[in-house]
């Protein structure tokens, strides 16, 4: 035993400067040189520079002229992203029930009632998902289009065009990210800037 | 459920297993020492190692040898680990200022990286210095996954051995897997990663000021170095509390097929290198079809639950385009993507999810806590798969052996008492772990205070948790508070048990088949290449593996969900 007392020691700090040190800072620098925007967390920022988000991090949006993203365990008030979470809820959880029921009834007050696309009431894995359904999105359309006095279907194409389908036609699931949406309809109908 | 679903399902499996071919190949020449297209840069490196070491790489091990090397280095990499952990905040590149582990957190920590479980019981962006993520956790999933395909190196030896006792040498073989197919797979997957969004940066966060006027603190990390590496290597620890669900790990559809292939990838190649090592390609060919069996019955399994149960929440509140179940699943990737990934993490001793397994209907998350509990075989972690399977297969022909009254042989060796004894000493260590501890959490105040869920679901949030530590999975049906003594603890030593006291047997195991002389195979051998065996072996597995779980599965996941049938049917 006391034989392998030296390689023992030796190789973990031969590894920890080679993979804990080399390797990760090797491919940040190469990360930083080559994709320096999506290494730095594909963030978005406004005109004057400032940061307003991620592209792949979700947020919240609250006001009715902003499409809505999907109900959010991360954090207290969710889209927390320094506190990624899901609810971990069981199907049969009554905590669970109850807020299923309170944001049905929610949207069915804002969007009219009808048939709602299951991701619009349940919370996503991360917290932070950035994407609805089309389905969902497209519910939201006519709410949109009125609080910003714009027709439906320009609403419709700028969702349309912030929306990804299939990877080779039948991988991953159609998606529209709510952030770059919302940001394509400020910068196509700023009215809503006036409202808070 | 569509048929983009399942061909999803199928399409991730295939490329899998056309992935882990090469890789087997290329393994198997790194193993027996071979040059390869690397040599030129990694050669002088590795010389420089060994003479660091003061080894000589040419001086075999016998078992003993072998194993004591394993747990040496396992030991001095925990103790380094433990120290890094807990004293976090006296070292470097800390820029969130985190405070150092406590004492519990760092002991379940260290014991779970060390195992390659990667049990988190920790929320990374909310605990773990930048220093802690790189220069300790990262580089504990490349040396335990080293470790793991450094001892079925060993164990193909041994079937390829004439009388004799030499199984390799343990540093060479950590050291050649770690620099010549760890290192390059991690450094091409982490670019290719952080092209299609996943950052890499040593800012710790940044603050981002919303549309909506609210401010937004956004964690970032190294990130894709830590993905591409815990996906390779079986380990499974994510840089964030989600894991591969969090978007920065796992943005879009392709990064996600990029790291759910590469979960079971290597793991497949492991059983191709073990064959063309041991002599027995068309053998090992049978283990592969008994693996993809399994895991793909298992996807379908996941799948066809997450999509066909009925959800009495859903029915209460009027949402009629249930039942596709999305509680903890991500819009980009929905149910099929995430219930093929349910099965490969879980039968692979993976445990990063795409997908909140604690929110997943009670049959979907019961298979899942299944596959764990089948022993980690289907294909299993990076080396720790394939030696698995060789226990079972070993068993398979012994109970063959039985039934036809003929001494068991498996790959030109003789099965006999000794093997079988070291064989069902390993097999054992999984119920006794996962049973034992379950049922004294089941009735401790300390350990229920840990449940979210009440019912069948806290005890399957118990149950999943001890399975997936002494499977050295590191899943989780997070509603679990696990950050506690009692938790920390109890799952780290069903952690140390399921790795070392399988482990090993194991290579016990193999120091006895290298004594023996190789035989060719006679009219009464059972042929270990047929589907007769692919069968026979499918079923040692289910019956060895599942059996005794069956009681403790029936009053968690079964139960709950004739109760979900029964709510659903009274609204």
């Amino acid at each position: 035993m006391w034989s392998h007392l030296r390689p023992a020691i030796v190789s973990m700090v031969f590894f920890i400067l080679l993979l804990g040190i080399a390797y990760p800072l090797g491919v940040t620098g190469l990360s930083q040189a080559l994709f320096p925007a999506q290494a730095g967390g594909s963030l978005i920022r406004n005109q004057a520079g400032e940061i307003i988000g991620s592209e792949w991090i979700g947020q919240i949006f609250k006001d009715d002229a902003y499409l809505r993203p999907r109900p959010s365990a991360a954090g207290k008030d969710g889209y927390d992203a320094a506190n990624s979470s899901g609810s971990n809820f069981g199907p049969l959880n009554e905590d669970l029930a109850t807020r299923i029921k309170t944001d049905a009834e929610a949207i069915r007050a804002a969007d009219g009632a009808g048939p709602l696309p299951v991701d619009a009431v349940t919370a996503s894995g991360s917290g932070l998902d950035p994407h609805i359904s089309p389905e969902n999105a497209a519910r939201q359309i006519e709410r949109i289009a009125k609080t910003r006095g714009a027709p439906p279907a320009q609403v419709a194409e700028i969702i349309a065009q912030n929306t990804q389908g299939y990877l080779l036609g039948f991988i991953g699931r159609p998606r529209v990210n709510v952030l770059t949406a919302n940001l394509a309809l400020d910068a196509r109908y700023p009215k809503a800037q006036a409202k808070p | 459920m569509d048929w983009r679903g399942w061909a999803e399902i199928v399409f991730t499996i295939a490329l899998t297993v056309a992935m882990g071919w090469p890789l087997g190949i290329f393994m198997a020449r790194v193993w027996a020492g071979e040059r390869t297209w690397l040599d030129p840069v990694l050669r002088p490196v590795e010389a420089l190692a060994y003479a660091a070491f003061g080894i000589d790489r040419n001086k075999g091990q016998n078992w003993l040898g072998y194993a004591g090397a394993v747990l040496a280095f396992s030991a001095a990499g925990f103790v380094l680990l433990y120290l890094q952990l807990r004293f976090q905040n006296l070292l470097p590149l800390n820029p969130q200022g985190f405070d150092g582990l406590s004492p519990h957190l760092a002991f379940n920590t260290a014991v779970s990286f060390v195992t390659n479980t990667n049990w988190q019981s920790y929320a990374g962006e909310a605990t773990m210095s930048n220093l802690s993520q790189m220069a300790g956790l990262t580089v504990h999933n490349f040396v335990s996954a080293g470790t793991g395909l450094a001892i079925a190196a060993a164990v193909a030896r041994a079937f390829a051995t004439d009388r004799g006792e030499n199984l390799g040498n343990f540093w060479v073989d950590l050291t050649r897997t770690t620099l010549y197919v760890l290192l390059p797979l991690s450094i091409v997957t982490a670019l290719v990663l952080v092209a299609a969004g996943v950052p890499q940066t040593l800012l710790a966060n940044v603050e981002a000021s919303t549309i909506e006027g609210a401010k937004q603190v956004i964690s970032l990390f190294p990130t894709a170095s830590q993905e591409a590496i815990k996906q390779w290597g079986t380990n499974g620890g994510g840089i964030f509390n989600v894991n591969s669900a969090h978007p920065f790990e796992n943005p879009t559809p392709f990064t996600n097929l990029i790291e759910a292939t590469s979960i079971n990838a290597l793991a497949f190649g492991t059983v191709i290198a073990f064959g063309r090592i041991a002599g027995a390609r068309k053998e090992a060919k049978a283990l592969i079809a008994v693996m993809i069996i399994l895991v793909g019955t298992a996807a379908a399994a996941i799948y066809a639950s997450e999509t066909l149960t009925p959800q009495p929440a859903m029915i209460a509140a009027g949402i009629t385009d249930a039942p596709s179940n999305m509680e903890g699943k991500e819009v980009r990737f929905g149910p099929a993507a995430s219930s093929v990934w349910a099965a490969q993490t879980t039968g692979a001793s993976n445990g990063s999810v795409n997908a909140m397994h604690g929110s997943f209907m009670p049959l979907g998350g019961g298979v899942a806590m299944f596959m764990i509990q089948l022993g980690e075989v289907l294909p299993g972690g990076v080396g720790s798969g394939l030696y698995g399977m060789v226990v079972m297969a070993l068993l398979a022909v012994f109970v063959a052996g039985l039934m036809v009254g003929r001494t068991p042989e498996y790959l030109g060796k003789k099965v006999e008492a000794r093997e079988i004894k070291f064989a069902m000493l390993a097999v054992l260590i999984l119920p006794l772990a996962i049973l034992g501890f379950s049922a004294i959490a089941a009735v401790l105040p300390v350990a229920l205070e840990g449940l979210l869920n009440k019912g069948p679901r806290g005890l399957s949030e118990i149950l999943y948790a001890y399975s997936s530590a002494a499977g050295n999975n590191g899943s989780a049906f997070a509603g679990l508070t696990a950050n506690t003594p009692w938790w920390n603890t109890t799952l780290a030593i069903g952690m140390l048990l399921g790795r070392f006291a399988y482990i090993v047997p194991v290579l016990a195991i193999a120091g006895a088949l290298a004594a023996k002389p190789k035989l060719q195979p006679t009219a009464g051998t059972l042929p270990s290449d047929s589907p007769l065996f692919v069968g026979l072996l499918i079923g040692i597995v289910l019956i060895l593996g599942g059996l005794q779980f069956f009681p403790a599965l029936a009053l968690g996941p079964i139960v709950e969900h004739f109760q979900l049938l029964a709510a659903a049917a009274s609204r």
